[in-house]
């Protein structure tokens, strides 16, 4: 990056890195204050007294005695089991990547590969199917599900989370694809390989990186869902969002709100050991894929 | 490709679409136009704990024979659409015979529950996408020019806002924004009014779910520029400096020419998530001074009667709306497929 | 036949000789429980889940999203849960589309400890079995009230003063809170202010709404007077924001649920001087009638329709099970019970107090849900100033007669 063309003046420098720390405490502030607050007790993270509280743990001393306290956490994991919330996210999220992921290379690549305008009007379909509100949707489900019995099994859940999160695993893999050169598997097809041969010699080695790219938006949407999970699971299946949410009380009940706080610090952590692990891929995917648009 | 193996190739993808959103969108469509048999009412005596009460009832008996007779529900044709709680066709002409002056007309219609939610989804949707396109192209090209061994904890950092699930994330900003918080004191003394308040008014709340919006989007737009911003060709750029082409110049020809499928792809994106808008307006308690078409099917299918048709009435509307804001950007895609084809 | 009026301090505790893992008596079936999650019904799903046996199962799904899946899971044949546990507005779905079975026989053979003010009866059929009740009542700061030189208000019109000689003492700028949000919380404030004017919601045996009248005119101006006293954000009040803003001191009167009441006495997240000084008192009445301005609420059980008579009987018999009194006296204080074994603590004071004041119960008509949805969306353009009362009631009956004409209730 020390080429001539990416030097630039004093000045500019600092303003830019001015501008990036700027971003960087905005976009961190919220995630470190409730980090910080997860230690304190309900009193003084939502104070209505005086938000400095928060900072220094006022009632969180007259209640737990120290400025800092781990109730939250215990209370989370330990007496609500919260762990069981995380094992049924984490097979919801893995079988939905690994499947979003299958069935979008297979399709994407099609996509990209065929000339017929057809594949132009799946593409909108795709679209449209995407505009479609989720809350409409799973109301739907729900009675075919019930008479079907396959209400609140974590496979339903799965299929519902791949096939909303198909139009956008399909945009984004076929425009990843279109950036693959096409005389990499048309060589191989003159060779003698079937199409299939082409793209499972050929093509996949060379996925990865948009692959995982379009992975992290699946794992996102998979991890961060609500509207899908909360209706669809029983309560032995409930994943970490809707145990989170079921932490926050009703109208008639008090909530355990810094059990929320603190699971859904602890339900981030995961996350970035995951991102710092597929950083790198994360953006040489993008590069390679989204470019064409 | 041939036909054969496209087919396919697709089938594992087209067959979870086509099951799980095709056809529920064809069921949706067809339960728009229907609304709910005639209910059967009679009154009875209706005791509880705390004594009896003369209440009507519906009388499952004879309203499941007519249930029978008809399973859909009665033919509405498009009623629902035209509704007062959709486009409001009766309302609104009304309105507009009987007007004294165009605001009060505007007012009227304002006062419809479809039109003020439209009002706050297309404000938002037209603030939010341009502002976060170029916050995150910004942030995109700041992050670039950072020294290497920054880059990694920053890109990661970065994305923190759009990690963080809405559910809690502005369960917490709304703490922050009390006028009791961090941000509400703080406003308040930079402002000097102890009485200012972002919940209490229309207006602030709008800005408060707006800069919510960019700041919780703008890490997606981020992450794409600042790919997109690795292929920009070295070459071209050096060119374009030895022209004498100014740090601007060179951004203004030759980097955004090049992220320009990307802009494409973004707003695609945005445009759509943001028309959806939902969990800010829920997660910041904003329903008074803000409503959106997501917001309204919620409304319609949470209350102790789900009202079904009406939400799928609203839901087919979003769906037409997504599509009239996507035309322009379709076209473009349009034009691109039959030039890739030729 | 009034539960408070009657049976007020009951503390008689008649043993039905069960302990945990007893035999409940069943031969064979399956259980399957839907509810709400929290404590009073996780206590009573436990009581339940001691009758399962190697012929028996007991499993239970308590969520917060009980409401939205009930009407479908009930609905497929055989139901996916025997037993729903339902508030008076939430049963108002199965019974209109009749998923939920009368209970008369099963209460005959296996609810001889069932108190007749626990059987909901729906036209001479009972169709629930209450366990707890919940209503909003008035909380006050003794302290602020002695400092103002103002009694404990009965009417809303005494609060409305009051709130205003606290404020000209200037011992506070916002004395007055409620659940205030818009949406639902809205638009039971205005349910609670209406029955308290003895207005009806309907014409009598039609779904045609009748709130655009002096009641309504009167329950939405108090609404007003009252919105005035509060903080300006009131619009987004629910029961956590004015629970943490009791806590925090900063209310001298409040119109908050029963359920609350304990966590809000208990020395969590507040000083002794604000929880030592909290009364808890009556809902106040409004205009000058007689009964408060709030509405009772009943928790309690159903048993579904399309499940076999065996399952039906096994799940009576476990639910009756989960509220015997041992499990009431060692969960006393998790809710106002009203099965037997209930002892009333001072958290039970308010709602006690309303209640034996006559104040009415939540209406169970097949289309109040619709009436409620509207109320609580089209009231907030009143409140904020932007509408007359009449518009507002206009908009109300407007937007309730487009959903019931939808839902068939009206043509």
């Amino acid at each position: 990056m020390a080429s001539m063309a990416s030097r630039r003046s004093p000045a500019l420098a600092t303003l830019a890195t001015g501008f990036v720390i700027l971003w960087i405490i905005i976009a961190s502030f919220p995630f470190l204050w409730t980090l910080w607050g997860s230690f304190k007790v309900q009193g003084d993270f939502f104070s209505k007294a005086d938000w400095t509280n928060a900072l220094w743990g006022t009632r969180t001393i007259v209640e737990t005695g120290g400025a800092f306290t781990t109730n939250g956490y215990s209370g989370a994991w330990i007496e609500q089991e919260f762990w069981r919330a995380t094992m049924n996210t984490f097979i919801v999220v893995f079988f939905t990547v690994i499947i979003s992921l299958t069935f979008g290379t297979l399709g994407g690549y099609a996509l990209a590969r065929s000339g017929f305008r057809y594949a132009f009007w799946l593409l909108m379909i795709a679209l449209v199917f995407r505009a479609m509100p989720h809350i409409t949707l799973v109301s739907g489900y729900l009675l075919p599900f019930f008479e079907w019995n396959v209400w609140g099994h974590l496979p339903t859940s799965i299929i519902v989370l791949v096939a909303i999160n198909q139009p956008f695993t399909l945009w984004m893999l076929h425009s990843f694809f279109l950036n693959i050169p096409k005389d990499l598997d048309e060589s191989a097809m003159v060779d003698g390989c079937t199409r299939f041969q082409a793209f499972r010699h050929v093509i996949i080695p060379v996925m990865w990186p948009g692959v995982v790219t379009t992975g992290l938006f699946s794992f996102l949407l998979a991890y961060n869902d609500f509207a899908v999970t909360a209706m669809l699971l029983s309560q032995e299946n409930q994943t970490m969002i809707p145990k989170i949410a079921s932490f926050l009380g009703s109208t008639f009940e008090e909530g355990n709100v810094m059990f929320a706080v603190a699971a859904v610090v602890s339900a981030a952590a995961p996350l970035f050991v995951l991102i710092l692990f597929f950083q790198r891929q994360i953006v040489s995917g993008l590069t390679a894929g989204a470019v064409k648009g | 490709m041939p036909h054969k193996t496209f087919f396919w190739f697709i089938f594992p993808s087209l067959a979870a679409m086509f099951l799980f959103i095709a056809l529920p969108i064809v069921s949706v469509a067809f339960q728009s136009l229907y609304i709910e048999h005639e209910q059967v009412l009679i009154e009875v005596e209706n005791c509880g704990p705390f004594g009896c009460e003369t209440e009507t009832v519906v009388d499952n008996e004879a309203t499941a024979a007519i249930r029978q007779a008809e399973p859909l529900g009665r033919f509405n044709g498009l009623g629902t659409y035209f509704d007062r709680g959709h486009l409001a066709t009766a309302e609104i002409s009304e309105a507009w015979s009987t007007r004294e002056s165009f605001s009060g007309f505007l007012s009227e219609v304002m006062n419809l529950p479809f039109y003020r939610a439209l009002a706050f989804t297309l404000t938002y949707t037209f603030v939010c996408t341009p502002i976060l396109i170029l916050l995150g192209l910004a942030v995109a090209l700041g992050v670039n020019g950072l020294p290497k061994a920054f880059k990694g904890p920053t890109i990661f950092v970065s994305l923190l806002p759009m990690i963080i699930t809405p559910l809690i994330g502005s369960l917490i900003l709304f703490w922050m924004i009390d006028a009791e918080g961090i941000f509400g004191k703080t406003l308040q003394v930079i402002f000097d009014d102890p009485e200012l308040s972002l919940k209490a008014s229309p207006a602030l709340t709008w800005i408060t779910l707006i800069v919510y919006g960019i700041w919780s989007s703008t890490p997606f737009a981020f992450v794409v520029f600042y790919a997109g911003l690795q292929t920009v060709p070295e070459d071209t750029l050096e060119a374009a400096m030895v022209d004498g082409a100014s740090r601007w110049e060179r951004i203004r020809y030759v980097v955004i020419p090049h992220l320009m499928p990307l802009v494409v792809f973004i707003t695609l994106i945005q445009l759509m998530d943001n028309f959806r808008v939902f969990e800010p307006i829920i997660g910041f308690s904003a329903q008074a001074n803000a409503s959106s078409l997501s917001s309204i099917i919620f409304d319609d299918l949470r209350g102790d009667i789900a009202r079904f048709n009406s939400a799928a009435a609203t839901s087919m509307l979003t769906i037409i709306g997504v599509a009239i804001l996507l035309t322009p950007v379709l076209i473009r895609t349009w034009r691109d497929f039959n030039r890739k084809r030729a | 036949m009034n539960f408070f009026k009657t049976t007020a301090a009951t503390t008689a505790i008649v043993l039905m000789g069960s302990t945990a893992y007893a035999d409940c008596g069943i031969a064979s079936g399956n259980v399957n429980i839907l509810g709400n999650e929290f404590g009073a019904i996780q206590a009573l799903v436990a009581g339940a889940k001691e009758c399962a046996s190697g012929t028996v199962t007991v499993e239970s799904n308590l969520t917060t999203e009980h409401r939205d899946i009930q009407v479908a899971a009930l609905t497929a044949n055989p139901a996916q849960y025997t037993s729903a546990i339902v508030a008076n507005s939430s049963i108002v779905p199965l019974l209109n589309e009749g998923l939920i079975r009368p209970l008369d026989d099963l209460i005959a053979k296996h609810g001889a400890g069932i108190k007749d003010t626990q059987k909901i009866t729906i036209d001479g059929k009972v169709m629930a079995i209450a366990f707890m009740a919940n209503a909003q009542h008035l909380y006050v700061r003794q302290d602020i009230l002695d400092a103002a030189g103002v009694d404990v208000p009965t009417s809303y019109e005494e609060v409305i003063a009051a709130g205003q000689a606290i404020k000209d003492a200037g011992l506070m700028e916002h004395p007055f809170a409620m659940n205030s949000k818009t949406g639902w919380n809205l638009g039971e404030e205005f349910v609670n202010m209406y029955t308290g004017t003895g207005g009806e919601f309907f014409k009598p045996g039609t779904a045609e709404p009748s709130i655009n009248n002096e009641n309504g005119v009167l329950a939405l101006n108090t609404l007003k007077a009252l919105a005035d006293l509060s903080n300006p954000d009131f619009l987004t009040f629910d029961s956590n924001a004015t629970g943490a803003i009791w806590e925090a001191g900063d209310l001298a009167i409040a119109q908050l649920w029963g359920s609350r009441a304990s966590g809000i006495l208990d020395d969590e997240g507040s000083t002794d001087e604000i929880t030592s000084n909290t009364v808890l008192a009556a809902a106040p009445t409004v205009g000058g009638g007689d009964t408060p301005a709030s509405t009772l609420w009943w928790d309690g059980f159903t048993i579904a329709a399309n499940i076999s008579d065996e399952d039906a009987e096994a799940t009576f018999i476990a639910m009756v099970n989960g509220i015997r009194p041992e499990v009431v006296s060692a969960n006393n204080d998790q809710a106002v019970w009203l099965a037997d074994g209930f002892t009333p603590g001072p958290a039970a004071k308010g709602v006690f107090a309303t209640a034996s004041a006559g104040a009415r119960p939540y209406p169970m008509i097949p289309f109040m849900g619709l009436m409620h949805t509207a109320l609580g969306a089209e009231l907030s353009d009143f409140l904020q100033g932007n509408e007359s009362a009449e518009q507002a009631l206009a908009d109300v009956e407007a937007a309730y007669t487009a959903a019931a004409k939808e839902q068939g209730f009206l043509q």
